[in-house]
C-alpha cells in the first residue's frame, strides 16, 4: 500500500513509535526510526533486517538544531528524501506548576514542541518538490483536557496542534497534509509502571473500559499517510476510547 | 552553454508554469507572473539548485523580478 514511500519515525525505539515504525514497514513503506543513542538506532536497525522489512535505524536528537539538519541530509543520501514524516519523539517532565523548573518546562518544549517545527522543515523542501507529502504529529489528549502536573507537556502538545493547523494552511496547495493524532491512554512502559488504584482511576474515565494498543494509534498514522486521507489536512484526530469526544 | 538569463528564464518557466514568451527581464515574479508567496520560496530553491549557490533569506528577499535573480547569480558567481 505504501511500496515507494519513505517514511521517518522520530522516538521509533519504544511504544507509540515503535508500533508506528512497524505498521508502516508491513504497508510496504521504507522506514527510518531515529533514537538518541547508538545502542537504541542500532536496535531499531537490528529489528527492521530481523523482520525482513526495509530501512534502518539512525541516531538523531531532535532537541538539536545541527543534529535533526545532518541527520536528515544523511537519510536523504543513504536512503531517500522522506515522503512521510512521523513527529512522534517527546519526553516528559511532570510536576506541579508551582514547584515546575525551568529546565523542565524547557526541556518539554524543546524536545516536544521546537523539535516538529526543526524536523518539519528540514523535510519541507523534498516534498515541495515532490508535490506531495505527509507529515503526521503526535499530539496527546491532555492537549485538550489539561492535565495536573502536566502544565508543560500539554503546552507542547497544544502547541504542535496549532502548529499543524498553521503549517497544513502553508502547504496544502503542494499537495502535502499536515495532521495531528491525539491518543488518550495508550498501553507503553509509561502507563504500565501506574500502580492498581492510579490504573482503576484511569480506566474509570474511559467509556471503552480498556487502554489503547500502540498498534490503534499507529493504524491511524498510516492512514493518514495514505492516499485517501489526501483531503484530510490541518486536523487532528483523537484516538482514546471515548475518553474525550470532540 | 545557455547565458545565465536565459537559463534563470527557463526556471521561472518551469516553477510559475509561464511561457516563455510572458517572462520578460523587468518581469515580477508577483506582480506581472502571478507567484505567491510560497512560489517565491520554491524559485528560489529551485535557482540555488540550478547554480550550485546558497542564497540568504535577505538576499532572497530582494529577488523581485528576472533581472534582480540574473543579476545577483551574475555577481556571486565565480
Amino acid at each position: 500500500m505504501l511500496e515507494g514511500q519513505v517514511v521517518l519515525v522520530t522516538g521509533a525505539s519504544r511504544g507509540i513509535g515503535s508500533a508506528i515504525l512497524e505498521r508502516f514497514a508491513r504497508a510496504g513503506a521504507t522506514v527510518i526510526g531515529t533514537a538518541t543513542s547508538e545502542s537504541g538506532a542500532a536496535a531499531i536497525a537490528g529489528r527492521i533486517n530481523e523482520q525482513g522489512w526495509q530501512g534502518d535505524g539512525v541516531v538523531m536528537n531532535v532537541g538539536d538544531a545541527a543534529s535533526v539538519t545532518e541527520g536528515i541530509k544523511a537519510i536523504g543520501q543513504n536512503v531517500g528524501t522522506p515522503t512521510v514524516l512521523v513527529n512522534n519523539a517527546g519526553v516528559t517532565r511532570d510536576g506541579l506548576a508551582m514547584r515546575m523548573k525551568p529546565e523542565d518546562w524547557d526541556e518539554v518544549i524543546n524536545t516536544n514542541l521546537s523539535a516538529v517545527y526543526r524536523t518539519s522543515q528540514a523535510v519541507l523542501k523534498g516534498m515541495m518538490k515532490a508535490r506531495t507529502g505527509r507529515i503526521i504529529n503526535l499530539s496527546s489528549v491532555v492537549a485538550r483536557m489539561g492535565n495536573a502536573g502536566q502544565m508543560n507537556y500539554a503546552a507542547s502538545k497544544a502547541g504542535i496542534e496549532g502548529m499543524t493547523r498553521s503549517l497544513a494552511r502553508e502547504v496544502a496547495s503542494r499537495g502535502i497534509t499536515v495532521n495531528a493524532i491525539a491518543p488518550g491512554f495508550i498501553e507503553t512502559d509509561m502507563t504500565r509502571e501506574l500502580d492498581e488504584s492510579q490504573r482503576d482511576a484511569m480506566l474509570s474515565a474511559i467509556p471503552a473500559g480498556r487502554l489503547g494498543e500502540a498498534g490503534e494509534v499507529a493504524d491511524l498514522a498510516v492512514f493518514l499517510a495514505s492516499e485517501g486521507a489526501a483531503y484530510i489536512n490541518g486536523e487532528t484526530i483523537h484516538v482514546n476510547g471515548g475518553m474525550y469526544m470532540n | 552553454m545557455s547565458t545565465v538569463e536565459e537559463r534563470v528564464k527557463k526556471i521561472v518557466c518551469e516553477q510559475l508554469g509561464v511561457k516563455e514568451s510572458e517572462v520578460q527581464s523587468t518581469s515580477s515574479f508577483v506582480e506581472d507572473l502571478g507567484a505567491d508567496s510560497l512560489d517565491t520560496v520554491e524559485l528560489v530553491m529551485a535557482l540555488e539548485e540550478e547554480f550550485e549557490t546558497e542564497i540568504p533569506d535577505e538576499e532572497a528577499e530582494k529577488l523581485t523580478t528576472v533581472k534582480d535573480a540574473v543579476d545577483y547569480i551574475e555577481s556571486h558567481s565565480s
